[in-house]
């Protein structure tokens, strides 16, 4: 509909908002091969050495093995959790269907500061220890939806007629899960898994509530704010922060997008 | 392999599974309950559980004395919440939500309607995978990218002093500036799947109807885009609303309401700061529902 200076003011604008979401990631990798080790600008020239450091750091490394573990694990449940709410949605009408949705959409778009002092006080009435477990549980939470949602997309692009097939040519209905059901959402769940593990790697502002002492990498990162002599390390930090998120992400969009085609099994 | 296996399934099938299944199949209530039970009770257990506790939480008291808390029924938390200290707090997050909801709609509208309407289905592709990369880059590592443009001796500074200009520092503009960065992609999405729905026909009937590109836009395609527009801001309203991160980190001096609980949280005075938990998440819980009403579910 817009004329040339329509189109020519809409590709402007989309390039410098490109540029204003990516010149500031951009400067902390910089930063992070920074031969200077301190945070003035323009860096001073190429170093690997902030990178050893970091490989070296003990603290750094026990940070990042307890954010795999625990995105791993509130990952597990996640999956189990979401395949499971999503089938019943997808395949089923029952009284309260849309309740369901509402409320595992609620966790992740609560403020991060009401569902951190809402599990935190619970653990804390609830006499139960925080820390992994308590993290792990708290991820979970709003992880949960990210497989429910990529599941439940899948299995509303599928038709049901392949399982009715199934039915029909006389398998019973957890042979039909086998072999027809969850070869279809087989990506689906990786994609949602992975969007669940990046964004529980990345998590803080519920996880500061219910850490209790343990070390998770961004908790690791907001300490290293305060301390100034491992500025250099932030940044390898987070140029290791800013892969492990955005890996997956990029794996889990290939994924849904390609084999969004019906009937490929 | 695939067809002697199934076959070889169906032949030798264990008779206790076969029976499982017919019974399931028979009552399609008891497989939903088999579904959604596992699902449903651990979020019920869990999550609304522990909104619940925060709830009575706000409803009981710290003994100044020992710190321990005392569960015997006060509204002293919720009167508290009158002080004004609590009431400008939450009045400048709120407008700091607002602003920042505003800033990132207008500035999420151009690209998202040139990845919906104008871009080619591979420059498409290739935006979403852009926008949606730093959704997920790491937060704190935003927030720290920020401290580094904005500190004294960082890039602002460093670019805009040959013009004889000065960034604007630690506060609440930078402030406003991060968050915007933080939850731009939020909007963008949301918008650009609004958008991409919008059938071109209509469109087209408003230029056949006489209508320039600029009452198009104001006419047909605004009214079109709002619930994607609230949608989005969904997102970043709360994501402003919740967060005492960034705050600390970019605007120390001030408070919001993030950082209020926190300190509550911290003193540790559990009642209070849980009273006060219970005002953003009252705002998110209207907000969810206006925008439920103005039909914004369907756009998420």
């Amino acid at each position: 509909m817009a004329g040339r200076i329509g189109k020519f003011g809409l590709v402007a604008a989309s390039i410098a908002t490109l540029i204003f979401m990516y010149v500031p990631l951009s400067m902390v990798i910089a930063y992070a091969f920074n031969k200077s080790g301190t945070q003035i600008w323009p860096p001073t020239g190429f170093t690997l050495q902030w990178v050893s450091d970091a490989l070296a750091n003990p603290g750094l490394k026990a940070a990042f093995l307890t954010s795999v573990g625990i995105a791993l694990s509130a990952t597990l449940i996640a999956i189990v959790l979401g395949s499971l709410a999503a089938l019943a949605v997808a395949r089923h009408r029952f009284f309260g269907r849309d309740t369901v949705s509402f409320v595992l959409v609620l966790p992740i778009s609560m403020p991060g500061v009401v569902t951190g002092m809402a599990l935190s006080t619970t653990f804390a009435t609830t006499d139960l220890p925080l820390g992994f477990m308590a993290i792990v549980v708290g991820h979970a939470t709003f992880c949960v939806v990210l497989v429910y949602n990529n599941v439940l997309a899948r299995m509303r692009r599928v038709s049901g007629s392949l399982e009715e097939a199934s039915a029909d040519l006389g398998a019973d209905s957890f042979q039909t899960f086998r072999r027809v059901t969850f070869p279809q959402m087989r990506t689906a769940i990786l994609a949602g898994a992975l969007l669940a593990f990046a964004l529980s790697f990345d998590e803080v502002i519920v996880t500061f509530f219910v850490a209790g002492g343990v070390k998770t990498l961004p908790l690791w990162i907001l300490e290293s704010f305060r301390l100034a002599n491992q500025v250099a390390l932030v940044n390898v930090a987070g140029l290791a922060a800013i892969l492990l998120s955005v890996i997956p992400v990029y794996i889990a969009t290939r994924l849904t997008s390609d084999s969004s085609t019906v009937g490929r099994t | 392999m695939m067809v002697t296996d199934s076959t070889a399934d169906l032949v030798s099938t264990p008779s206790f599974r076969r029976r499982l299944a017919a019974g399931l199949d028979r009552r399609p209530w008891l497989r939903i309950v088999l579904l959604l039970g596992l699902p449903l009770l651990a979020f019920g257990l869990v999550y609304l559980g522990s909104l619940v506790i925060l709830f009575l939480n706000a409803f009981w008291q710290r003994d100044t004395f020992t710190g321990f808390i005392i569960r015997d029924f006060t509204l002293e938390n919720f009167i508290d919440l009158g002080r004004p200290v609590f009431i400008s707090v939450t009045l400048r997050t709120l407008g700091m939500a607002t602003a920042v909801t505003l800033t990132c709609a207008v500035i999420a509208f151009p690209i998202a309607y040139y990845m919906a309407r104008v871009a080619s289905p591979r420059v498409r592709g290739a935006l979403v995978v852009a926008v949606l990369m730093p959704l997920w880059a790491s937060y704190l590592i935003k927030i720290y990218s920020w401290k580094l443009i904005l500190s004294e001796d960082g890039v602002l500074n460093w670019a805009l002093s040959p013009l004889g200009l000065h960034g604007p520092g630690f506060g609440e503009i930078g402030l406003w500036l991060v968050f915007v960065y933080l939850w731009l992609p939020y909007m963008i999405l949301p918008l650009f799947a609004g958008l991409e729905r919008i059938p071109s026909s209509v469109l087209e009937a408003s230029a056949d109807l006489g209508a320039r590109s600029l009452t198009t836009f104001r006419r047909v395609i605004l009214p079109l885009a709002i619930p994607a527009l609230i949608a989005g801001s969904i997102f970043t309203f709360s994501l402003t609303l919740g967060d005492y991160i960034t705050p600390n980190q970019i605007a120390s001096g001030k408070q919001f309401i993030g950082n209020l609980i926190l300190s509550d949280f911290g003193v540790p005075n559990l009642p209070l700061a849980a009273a006060e938990a219970l005002v953003p998440l009252a705002i998110i819980v209207v907000y969810l529902l206006v925008a439920r009403r103005l039909g914004a579910f369907e756009a998420l």
